[in-house]
Parts: C-alpha cells; structure tokens; sequence
C-alpha cells in the first residue's frame, strides 16, 4: 500500500532519516558486522596475534560439549517458559471470558507482572525459594521436599522457569482474552443450545479458534525465552549449578565477557543472530496469514 | 455468560482468585519481608504479616544503601532509572516518527533500503552482539554516561512500523487540503499528523517506559561507576553479596522500589498498556 498523494522535497526525507539510520548504522548494523569478522578469527591467549580461521570457530562450537548442552538447556528451558506460560494464561483467559462480574478488576489484577523487569522477578522468586529463609521452600520442606537450587540443576531449572513464567502470563492472558472476544457469540449460543457444556464448547469451539492467536504467542514465548530472560539467570543462578541453567544468551556474555573468549562468543552470536533472523520471519510470516483471515 | 451454571460460575471465580493470589504471592511476600526486621528475616517461616520497619527500611535503603554490599544508596539509582526510562521512550518516539514520515509521505531514491536498514534492527537484539557492541561504546567514550545508556537504544524498528501503519490510515485528503493551504511537509507534521498520532503516541510512550526502566544487560555492560548504576541491573549486586547471607529486608525493599513505577504505570494506564502492547506486535 502507498500514499497516493505525497511531498516532493530534495533533501528533506534524507534529514528526517538520518538520527534513526545513523544510530542504525553504528549500533546495530556495524556491530553486527564486527560479530560476523570476529566469528572467523582466533586470537592467542595473549590477545597480540589474530588469524583468520573461515568457520573453524562453528566447527569446534557444534562439536564442543558444553555448547550442545547449553543447547539442550536452553531447547528445555524456553519450552518449559512456554508451555508452562500459555497453559496458564491459557485457563486464566478461558474463566476470565466467562465471568461477568469482576471481570475487569480480574483482568488488572492479572496484567500487572508484565511491568516487573525480569530480573526482579528472578529476586523476588529467588526469595520464595531461598532455601533458608524462603517461605516457599519452607512449605516444600514440609511436605518433604528437601529444596536446595543451589546444588540441584533441576530445581534451578525449575525455578527460572517458574520465575519466567509468571511474568509471561500477564502478556498471553491479554492476547488469549482479547482472542476469546473476538469470537463471535452466536457459535457459542448455537453450540449451547445442542447442549453443549462449557468444557466441550471450549474444546471444540473456542480452543480451535483460537489457534491463530495461539501460533503467535508461542513464536513471542519462545523469543521471550530466549532473549529476555538474561536478567533472570544473572541474577538468580548465573548458569549454574554446573551449567544446569546455562542458556545460550548467558553463555555468549559469560564466555566474551568472563571468558574473554573472543572468537567463540563471536560465532555464538551469529548462532543466536541467525536464530532470530528464523524466528522473526516464521513470526511475520504467521501475522501475514492472521491478517487475512483473522 | 451464554448459560446460567451456578455451580460452574463459582469455579469460575474461584479459579481467577486462585490465579490472581499465585500472581500477588511473591510481591506480597517480599513487600512483608521488606517491613522487617533483619533478624526476623532471617528466621524461616518469615512472618506473613506486616512488620514494623516499613519507614526505617526504605529510608535506609533510599538514603544508605545496603551495608554489607556497600551498594550505596539507592535513590540516585532511581533517578538514572527514570533518566534512562524518559530518554529512550522520548527518543524513540521522536525519531521513529520523523522517519515514519519520510517513509510514508516522501517519494525518493533510496526509500526502500532505508526501510530495510531498520527493519534490521528488529532482529538484532543486544544480546546478540555483546562483545562488538561494547567496543564500539569504548570507543566513541560512552561508557558510563547518559548519552551512552540512552542513544543506543533509541533506534526501533516496532515504533516506526507503527507510525507507518498509523500515517497510512489518515486520509489523503488532509494532505491535499494543506498543500492548497500552502502548507509545507513540517507545517503538515507539526500540526496536523502529530495532533492525530496523539493516542498512539501516548499508547507507545507507556510500553517504551516499561521498556527502558526495566533495561537490565545493556546498563550491566556499560556502566562500572557506581554512580551511572540503573536500580535494576544494581539489584544483582546486592542479592551475589559474597559469602554473606544477602540482606533480604534490604534486598526486598530495593525489589519493591524497583518495580513500583513500571507497575503504577501498567495500572494507572491500562488502557493505553492495552492498546499499546497489542499495537505494537502487529
């Protein structure tokens, strides 16, 4: 779609361009740029040498131990935000669609997570699970749970995944409720008069429905997953206990940045970059479809 | 509601309370634990009512800081928080809609590619370039400083992708109106599209708020001076106080002080949130 009608001007469109295409430039493009070169070099230990080594640095990342396994960390975790996230939400949306009265004090009691920085929601759940003074770990102990993060990687797992999680829900819930509204109420009406129950009209209705909406949020999850929560780790396990939550995020600032490891933390970044480039077009290429025919 | 369920109804309010507790439980939580003292903090279970330091622990936080991490106080941190949080969502606003109006209103050699460079950007998240990023930083000398924690940020492709959405949908006619005027492209902007971009604007404006306060890598890699620290990434500081057992009545407090703006403005501007949050993921 194009305006049919517009300015005709010499240099203006250049000037209004130039602070956005500038930062672009220098920020963001050129950087890029930097990762792909350095992705191809080794430095010496000393950092006074550098060789141009063509794609050894991938080679050696997909044949590195360490790096598979943050793979699967990171394949385990971002499926455990998801899932766990659109579940929730998931059920929250579906009662929220049905209650009448209160439905918009539900709605703003739900959403306001979605404001908490990550990395305050790593604390805050870290703090209901510390295992000597959390009141969560506590109540686990009770039942039998010996609760440590600090030594077992699963429960580590566990509880960014959870900590994640919440602060995702507010955000599906409003696109799962905004969803359900959407749907027009004469098929509900029609499938309640063939007596359908409220569980068989939402799993037959309602859920199928839904899917676009439901497409979207896991591409959004998933790309939560994998770049947002940095905060998260840093702040609660800082990839341990022994790797357990080493995602692949993490692991590019920890060996670049810790690990002074220039070349590998350079070709994980193009790992991740062509990551994004992926799940971006799968996302656009989904709201596409949505558009015309949702 | 399509059918009367008494039954049905009450699982229903049920389960959204049930949902909306598990939500509250960790701010609740840490809110209570913030009022304590230390020594009741440190005693599991922690009290599930409110304690009595509620003004001594945040002026201390606010004034002192945290002792054993010798964080320093945390109300100058705030400030850069809210410098930080203005300045992105201020900038971004404003350059995505100066090149959303050359992009939409303008016909010139190059358009495309222009709109290609900051499509770009949309895939390359910070975290995805770390190391290159940061040498740029030191090289242009903006580490720690404002300019440094700001500007890098500004430039999005979401906003301007839906300002031009937005400029799509005002009728050509304006445009034809004003050029019999005599009015020129700024004249346009100025007062015609950005009075009618209000809404958007201001739906925008609230996301891009949350956005930059609760920025917590890009501040963690540049800034090393204590007093260029956001309250967010300098939380971390406080909960990894080594060897010690971390000072959670501080700890939960500067939590709280963090999340606290974003959260007023989720709730005092859901409407907006609402809109913005849907807009900007079209």
């Amino acid at each position: 779609m194009e305006k049919r009608v517009v300015f005709r001007h010499r240099w203006l469109p250049y000037a209004l361009l130039a602070p956005q295409l500038a930062i672009t430039l220098v920020f963001f493009i050129w950087p890029a740029a930097q990762a792909l070169w350095q992705s191809m070099l080794v430095q010496d230990a000393f950092g006074l040498s550098v060789r141009f080594v063509w794609f050894d640095n991938f080679t050696y990342l997909f044949g590195n131990r360490e790096y598979l396994h943050s793979i699967r960390v990171t394949a385990v975790f971002s499926l455990g935000v998801a899932l766990l996230g659109l579940v929730v939400a998931l059920l929250l949306a579906a009662m929220a669609d049905h209650a009448i009265r209160g439905a918009v004090v539900y709605k703003t009691l739900l959403i306001w997570p979605y404001a908490v920085a990550p990395a305050i929601a790593g604390v805050l759940w870290l703090f209901l699970f510390n295992p000597s003074v959390g009141i969560v770990a506590w109540w686990l102990q009770g039942i039998g749970i010996d609760w440590n993060h600090k030594i077992s990687g699963n429960q580590a797992m566990l509880l960014v995944i959870i900590a994640a999680a919440w602060k995702q829900v507010s955000y599906n819930f409003l696109f799962f409720l905004a969803g359900m509204q959407a749907i027009p109420r004469s098929l509900i009406e029609a499938a309640a008069i063939d007596c359908a129950g409220p569980g068989k009209r939402f799993f037959t209705i309602v859920f199928p429905l839904l899917s676009p909406t439901t497409f979207f949020l896991i591409v959004v999850n998933i790309v939560y997953a994998f770049f947002d929560t940095f905060g998260i780790i840093h702040a609660v396990t800082r990839g341990g206990p022994a790797q357990a939550t080493n995602i692949m995020v993490y692991k590019v600032f920890s060996d670049g940045f810790i690990g002074l490891n220039l070349g590998s933390s350079a070709a994980q970044s193009v790992v991740l970059m062509a990551i994004v480039v992926t799940l971006t077009v799968v996302q656009f290429r989904f709201v596409e479809r949505r558009v015309q025919y949702g | 509601m399509v059918q009367n369920r008494p039954f049905f109804t009450v699982l229903v309010h049920l389960t959204l309370i049930l949902g909306v507790l598990v939500v509250a439980l960790p701010i609740y939580v840490t809110f209570i634990a913030s009022t304590q003292a230390p020594s009741d903090v440190l005693r599991a279970p922690i009290p599930m009512t409110m304690g009595d330091r509620l003004v001594e622990n945040y002026s201390g936080v606010l004034g002192r800081g945290s002792m054993q991490a010798s964080s320093g106080p945390v109300a100058p941190m705030m400030l850069n928080s809210l410098i930080m949080a203005l300045g992105i969502a201020i900038g971004k606003i404003a350059i995505s809609l100066l090149s959303a109006f050359a992009i939409v209103y303008f016909r010139f050699p190059g358009r495309m590619l222009a709109f290609w460079t900051i499509f770009i950007t949309l895939m390359l998240p910070v975290e995805v370039r770390i190391l290159p990023t940061y040498e740029v930083m030191a090289t242009l000398g903006l580490l720690n400083s404002y300019t440094g924690l700001i500007v890098p940020l500004i430039a999005s492709a979401t906003a301007t992708f839906l300002f031009r959405q937005f400029f799509m949908t005002v009728p050509d006619e304006l445009v034809e109106a004003a050029r019999v005027d005599a009015a020129g492209p700024l004249r346009f902007f100025w007062d015609i599209l950005l009075p009618l971009s209000r809404t958007n604007i201001a739906a925008l404006f609230v996301i891009l708020f949350i956005y930059g306060w609760n920025q917590y890598l890009w501040p963690l890699l540049i800034t090393t001076d204590q007093s260029m620290y956001t309250i967010v990434m300098a939380i971390q500081r406080m909960v990894v106080a080594a060897d010690n057992e971390p000072e959670w009545h501080f700890i939960t407090a500067v939590a709280i002080l963090a999340l606290i703006p974003p959260v007023v403005v989720v709730v005092l501007m859901q409407r907006l949130f609402v809109k913005g949050l849907v807009e900007t993921e079209k």
